[in-house]
Parts: structure tokens; sequence; C-alpha cells
């Protein structure tokens, strides 16, 4: 403010000393607000790269869930199928097992049978080619066997 | 020599622009804290007007001074913000806006004693209460003078008023500042 700008008021040394104090607010009002958002300032900036960090560790740690829990399902899967396959040889083989010991019976019991028709067959065939005039002594036989049964 | 291209010209330009944002920033932010008492909506403000100073970067011819132009930029952006909300400047209580007593409090200690200081801010309160009392018109002359420490002729230039006018304004006003203090309780 240039000399010849001034008013006889702006004389009086209350007014001036009250000015000048208004003035000396004001500034220090106005430095004050900039500091603190220059401080604002400085503290968003870290608050956002912790963010950003833990953005990060937070995607890690899905991930790494995710895969855990994804193999331990397979896992799980696979073992289940292990089991039930290992079940269904094992009943497989029993069933072929006891398959096997029917037919074995079965041809034994077949087998016997053909033995046994086949020596009456013989008996039969024999009994028949048996001549008319050895009928007495067949009947000797047989009661001299009978009596011998009987001794004893 | 050789001529100067498009980009080089912008470039320079918006050097320019730069330079004249970090000089006369803090002055115009002072301006509009002092009109309006709250710290964020001068904050918004001043960018309002750095961002339309920019804007109009290229019309601006030097006429008159960059702080000029700002100012004037300034006192517009504040007198569109009122108008458009429709509220009468300092008689509404407004939510940010601090109080006079509140706007008192910030005055450095130095090597003040503490009843110095204490009559230090009495006075500055009682120079806000006079101030919030003033017509739009006055209370921005009157800061642009002991605020801004303007010369009368800039003043002019800035409000639009003739110096005879801007003169009358100070006056008054500092006339009120003078018999507010002399009015002790």
């Amino acid at each position: 403010m240039s000399g010849n700008d001034r008013f006889a008021f702006e004389d009086d040394p209350e007014v001036k000393r009250a000015l000048g104090n208004f003035k000396a607010s004001v500034d220090a009002w106005c430095e004050s607000a900039a500091s603190a958002k220059s401080a604002e300032a400085a503290m968003s900036r870290p608050r956002a790269q912790i963010a950003v960090t833990h953005g990060w560790r937070r995607a890690a740690a899905w991930a790494l869930g995710c895969a855990v829990a994804a193999s331990s399902l397979t896992g799980a899967v696979y073992e289940r199928h292990h089991r039930q396959e290992l079940a269904r040889i094992a009943a497989a083989r029993i069933a072929a097992q006891k398959a096997a010991g029917t037919k074995l019976a079965a041809m034994q019991q077949s087998a016997n049978e053909t033995d046994q028709d086949l020596l009456a067959n013989v008996d039969n065939d024999i009994s028949r080619a048996v001549p008319a005039a050895m009928e007495p002594l067949t009947q000797m036989m047989d009661s001299g066997q009978a009596d011998d049964n009987g001794t004893e | 020599m050789q001529p100067m291209t498009a980009g080089a010209a912008q470039e320079i330009a918006a050097r320019d622009f730069s330079r004249i944002v970090e000089t006369h920033r803090p002055q115009i932010f002072r301006f509009l804290l002092a009109s309006l008492r709250d710290v964020d909506l001068a904050e918004t403000l001043t960018q309002e007007c750095f961002l339309k100073a920019h804007r109009n970067w290229a019309s601006f011819r030097g006429d008159s001074s960059a702080m000029t132009w700002l100012m004037r930029i300034a006192i517009n952006l504040q007198k569109d913000h009122w108008r458009n909300r429709r509220l009468q400047f300092w008689r509404n209580t407004r939510a940010n806006a601090v109080d006079l007593d509140e706007a008192s409090e910030w005055l450095p200690s130095g090597e003040r004693s503490a009843e110095q200081l204490m009559l230090a801010r009495e006075q500055v309160a009682r120079v806000w209460k006079v101030v919030g009392k003033m017509s739009e018109r006055q209370r921005t002359v009157f800061l642009l003078r002991y605020i801004e420490e303007r010369e009368l002729s800039e003043i002019a230039r800035v409000t639009g008023l003739n110096e005879g006018t801007v003169k009358a304004h100070l006056s008054r006003a500092v006339g009120k500042v003078r018999a507010e203090l002399r009015n002790k309780p």
C-alpha cells in the first residue's frame, strides 16, 4: 500500500494494530489449513499403499485357499473312487470263485453220475449176456452170498 | 531463428501456467478463505478458479496482471456460488463455516505475553464482527485492501468499480472498525 492511498482512519494506532492482527490471523489460519491439507495428503498415500498390499495378500490367500480346497476335494473323490474300484474287484473275484466252485461241484456230480450209470449199464449188459443155461448157477451164487452174509 | 511449433508453444504455455498457479494459488485461497470462512469451500473455489483460468489461458492477453485476472475470476465464482445457493452470505448458519470467535483464534503468539495475545484476539474478533455485517461488495474491497494489501487502482480493476467508489467503501468500512474498537464492553 503506497502512502497516497492511505486514509485518515488507517493512521489511528488502534485501528492499525487491529487490522495488522486481523491479517496475521487470516495468514495463520491459511497456513494451518495448507499444512493440514498436506498432512492429509501424506497420510492418505501410505494408506493407499497399505490397501494395495492388503489387496495382494488377500488375493494370494484366496488363491491358496482355493487350491488347497480343490486338491482336498480331488483327493477325496479319487480315494472314494479307488475304494469303490477295489470293492468291485473283490466282489467280482468272490463271485468268480463261487461260480468256479459251483461249476466244479456240478462237474464232479455229473462225473459221478456218469460213472454210476456206466456201471449200471455194464451190470445190465453183463446180466443180459448170461446165457439161460447158466441161470441156476447165478442163483446159487446169489444164495451162497446171502448165506455167507447170514453166517457172519 | 527457427519458427516455433505448435507443440513447443503449448509446452511453454503449460509451463507458464504452472508458474502462475504456484505463485498465486496461496493468495487466491487466502482471499476466498477470508471471504467464506470455510476451508473446504475455499479450497473448492480455488480449484475452480484455476480450472477456469486454465481453460481461458489462451485468451489471456496480459492487459492486466495475472493476479488481477485471477482475482476477478475468484470474485465472480464466489458471487455465483452464493447466488446459486440463494443464501445470504454471512447471516445464514453454514455447516462447515467457522464462527467469528473461532476465526479469531488463529493468531500467532509471537513475542506477545498472554495478556497481549488475549487483547489481540479480542481485537481480531471485533474486526471479524464488523466484516460479518458488511455488504458483499464492501467486504470484498475491505479484504482486498487489508488482507491482500492491494492498491486502490488494482482493487478498482478487480471489482470493476471506479477508484472513488473503492475509496468510499474502504473509508466507511474502516470507520466501522474504528467505532467497534472504541465501543468497548
